[in-house]
């Protein structure tokens, strides 16, 4: 036994060998595409199809939309096909010279800073509300709901006391009027959403039947029926002089639909309210609105503030269908400029598609985003 | 000490006092229910008098006097009825309808499927697919696809021949036309006699397993059954169909059948738009289908397919089946959107024209809603009677 010590093994390691790396098959950028895209010959198959695609697709879309494109004009000149130019790509010199008109639509110049500062507001109060750690976020749903309101409507519309001459809101138009549609639709769906909900559940037959009817009926129909609703019916359902501007009548079928789609989205939430929490909190004495809004509300909202967000996108892409009952939202002042024959080209009709879709997905996507973050915030919170 | 016993002894539970504010509340939301309807008919009565537009549903059975670009069923401006043009537009909306729901499964399931795919690029590009079409309101996606695609294809001078005798220009599709001789009717014949031996087949193979548990292939004698005997009895009646191709006049296509831009951008937007909803309804399905199942069925030696199909597919269906039913409903209502761009749906055609030459917007109005309530209420009936069918028994 000895001999070990004495004897002087020499294939007998002293130190840890050295670590080898991973098979060069596994590891890397060569092992992950083994893995990913060429595990099997179906797989391959489906890989070169795909590359070949993107070959295919993408190249010309840059040329299009970059390259080729025309960036500088006054007239349709510019993008038509010349020798100089045998393929215009996108007429962007439209978009730079009717820009102001997608953002205002037809608000007077001179008014424009109230726009600019009624954007600024909203921004203000969506990242306070939105922002998790945000503080006071008390506060600051009640600047959302109840001061801003009224601050954008002393804006935008005027107020001829405090010097701000009245624009009618048919000079309103593009990314002005797609947000004041979003806007309202989102402030005034909240709040009547969650008293439809609440209604939904109630114990009171009368209560609950008539929201029940009211969701039921507006979640069945198209938003387009609604609007036309709202259009056409409501000046025949007020005396005559009371009846509504365009824009309004507009607003009032947008923000029913939303409330509808929201009641049901926030009666997810409070079903999922355990029914433990109802008990306690009648237990500790608490009166049903106190009930609701101490204790089943803060629980059910957080729930389904994701299905809200979501919602909310839904009511965004939405606001464009008010195109339908002749409102300029922006979908409606790119349709407008395209039709203008100064500007008539072959590439004008996509390029103003192209912005609005970069719009609309940059607004959308962003809220998403946001979703999902929240969701997997719960879930973090919720994992004990 | 008898009395304080007894107080500590369960009591019946407390009668529940019929709470006052309830009742009053309630009482006050018909009171105000009832005068805002009472005041609204007021109003309606008072504004349509003003206004010398009759009430009633009279105006259905008049004469329309405008024209419809797509007709299903005879329809002529000069003679047919407002009733006969509410149907023709119905029937337009549930023909765009139908194709789109059919597409729209179809594209929707393969890029669900896709995005689950193992191969990233094919994942990825599925998950592009997703994020960019659900974030762009489908109304601008109809309109490019009908102004910026369709009605940008060349004119009729310039127009597309397409192989087999297809037209294409910016006035719509022309297919040729399938004109079949008398003697068609075999081929028919022979379709569903091939169908029904083909079932047959499947239900004896069926039975036959159950008994002795071993399988036959059947999909060749099915596929003889299905398409091989109607191509034989096409051959044998000396292939009595031909196809008349649409002719190129001066102004104007003639013959064959015509599709229309309009058609065919509602049809491209409402299916490109709705398979991405329902690529996540299908994806959201498989993943809720627990590894394990897979796993257990491989445990049990059933192969890939047949994991697939009898224990992944059928769980992941009853996840599927509901949200995929509401798109379905959505995208109904969504054709609704054929009205920017002219189509003639039942909103275009009713509560539009009809509409507007007849002025009485509450009629109309009133029963084209009710068109999509009846749709939408009867769709979730079948949707609730599925759920209670296909619910989960706990043990």
């Amino acid at each position: 036994m000895s001999a070990i010590g004495d004897q002087p093994f020499l294939y007998v390691r002293r130190a840890p060998a050295d670590r080898l790396p991973p098979p060069a098959a596994r590891a890397g950028a060569l092992g992950w595409s083994r893995a990913n895209l060429f595990s099997s010959p179906a797989n391959i198959a489906l890989t070169l199809v795909c590359v070949l695609f993107v070959i295919w697709a993408v190249p010309p879309l840059l040329r299009f939309f970059l390259i080729d494109a025309v960036w500088s004009g006054t007239d349709r000149d510019a993008c038509l096909a010349s020798p100089a130019q045998p393929q215009p790509g996108a007429c962007w010199a439209f978009v730079r010279v009717w820009y102001s008109y997608f953002v205002y639509g037809f608000y007077p110049i001179s008014e424009r800073w109230r726009v600019d500062l009624f954007f600024l507001a909203l921004a203000f109060g969506i990242v306070w509300l939105l922002r998790l750690s945000a503080p006071r976020r008390d506060i600051g749903a009640f600047y959302f709901f109840i001061v801003l309101p009224i601050l954008s409507f002393v804006l935008l519309h005027g107020a001829p006391f405090i010097g701000l001459i009245v624009v009618p809101t048919a000079l309103w138009g593009g990314i002005l009027v797609t947000v004041v549609v979003a806007t309202i639709g989102i402030v005034f769906s909240l709040p009547f959403g969650i008293l439809l909900a609440l209604g939904r559940r109630s114990e009171m037959s009368v209560v609950r039947l008539s929201t029940v009817i009211f969701i039921e009926f507006v979640r069945g129909v198209p938003l387009i029926t609604v609007l036309f609703m709202a259009s056409v019916m409501l000046p025949l359902f007020v005396p005559e002089r009371l009846a509504p501007d365009k824009l309004i009548r507009a607003l009032i079928g947008v923000a029913l639909f939303a409330s509808a789609y929201m009641a049901e989205v926030v009666r997810g939430g409070l079903v999922a309210v355990p029914r433990g929490q109802y008990e306690a909190a009648r237990a500790l004495g608490l009166s049903y609105w106190r009930m609701t809004g101490l204790v089943i509300l803060p629980q059910a909202l957080r729930v389904t503030l994701p299905n809200i967000v979501n919602t909310f996108i839904g009511l965004f892409k939405d606001t464009t269908l008010v195109f339908v009952v002749g409102i300029f939202d922006f979908l409606r002042t790119i349709e407008a400029a395209r039709a203008d024959p100064k500007w008539a080209a072959p590439t004008t009709a996509v390029t103003g598609y192209v912005l609005a879709a970069l719009f609309y997905f940059v607004c959308c996507y962003g809220m998403s985003r946001y979703a999902r973050n929240v969701e997997a915030r719960l879930a973090r919170s919720d994992r004990r | 000490m008898v009395e304080k016993i007894q107080s500590l002894l369960p009591q019946e539970p407390p009668r529940r006092p019929r709470r006052i504010g309830g009742i009053v509340l309630q009482i006050a939301l018909i009171v105000v229910i009832t005068g805002l309807a009472y005041g609204a008919i007021l109003n309606v009565a008072q504004n349509l008098a003003r206004a010398h537009i009759a009430s009633g549903f009279g105006f259905w059975s008049n004469t329309a006097g405008f024209d419809i670009s797509q007709t299903l069923i005879s329809y002529s401006a000069s003679t047919s009825s407002f009733g006969r043009a509410f149907w023709v537009g119905l029937l337009n909306t549930l023909v765009v309808a139908a194709i789109g729901i059919v597409l729209a499964t179809v594209l929707g399931f393969i890029i669900g499927i896709a995005r689950l795919s193992r191969n990233w690029l094919v994942a990825r590009l599925a998950g592009g697919y997703v994020e960019l079409i659900r974030n762009v309101p489908l109304l601008l996606q109809l309109l490019f696809w009908y102004n910026a695609v369709l009605k940008a294809l060349p004119e009729l001078r310039g127009s597309v021949g397409l192989p087999g005798g297809g037209i294409l220009n910016n006035r719509g599709l022309f297919l040729p036309r399938p004109e079949s001789s008398p003697h068609f009717s075999a081929v028919l014949i022979a379709l569903f006699a091939g169908i029904a031996a083909a079932l047959v087949l499947r239900d004896w193979s069926r039975r036959r397993r159950e008994r002795t548990g071993t399988q036959i292939r059947i999909l060749w004698p099915v596929l003889g059954l299905v398409c091989g005997l109607p191509l034989a009895a096409f051959a044998l009646a000396g292939f009595p169909l031909s196809f008349s191709a649409p002719q190129m006049g001066r102004f104007n296509v003639s013959g064959g059948i015509e599709i229309l831009p309009e058609f065919a951008a509602l049809v491209l937007a409402l299916t490109i738009y709705t398979a991405a909803f329902i690529a996540e309804v299908v994806r959201a399905g498989v993943l809720s289908v627990h590894a394990g199942q897979t796993e257990a069925a491989q445990a049990l030696g059933l192969r890939f397919a047949a994991a697939l199909h009898l224990v992944v597919v059928p769980q992941a269906m009853r996840v599927i089946i509901p949200p995929l039913t509401s798109q379905y409903l959505n995208l109904i209502k969504n054709s609704s959107l054929a009205v920017a761009i002219g189509y003639p749906d039942l909103v275009q055609v009713f509560a539009g024209s009809v509409l507007n030459i007849t002025g009485q917007a509450v009629e109309v109005i009133a029963i084209t809603m009710t068109v999509y309530l009846t749709i939408s209420l009867f769709t979730s009936l079948l949707i609730n009677l599925y759920a209670r069918a296909t619910a989960i028994v706990e043990r």
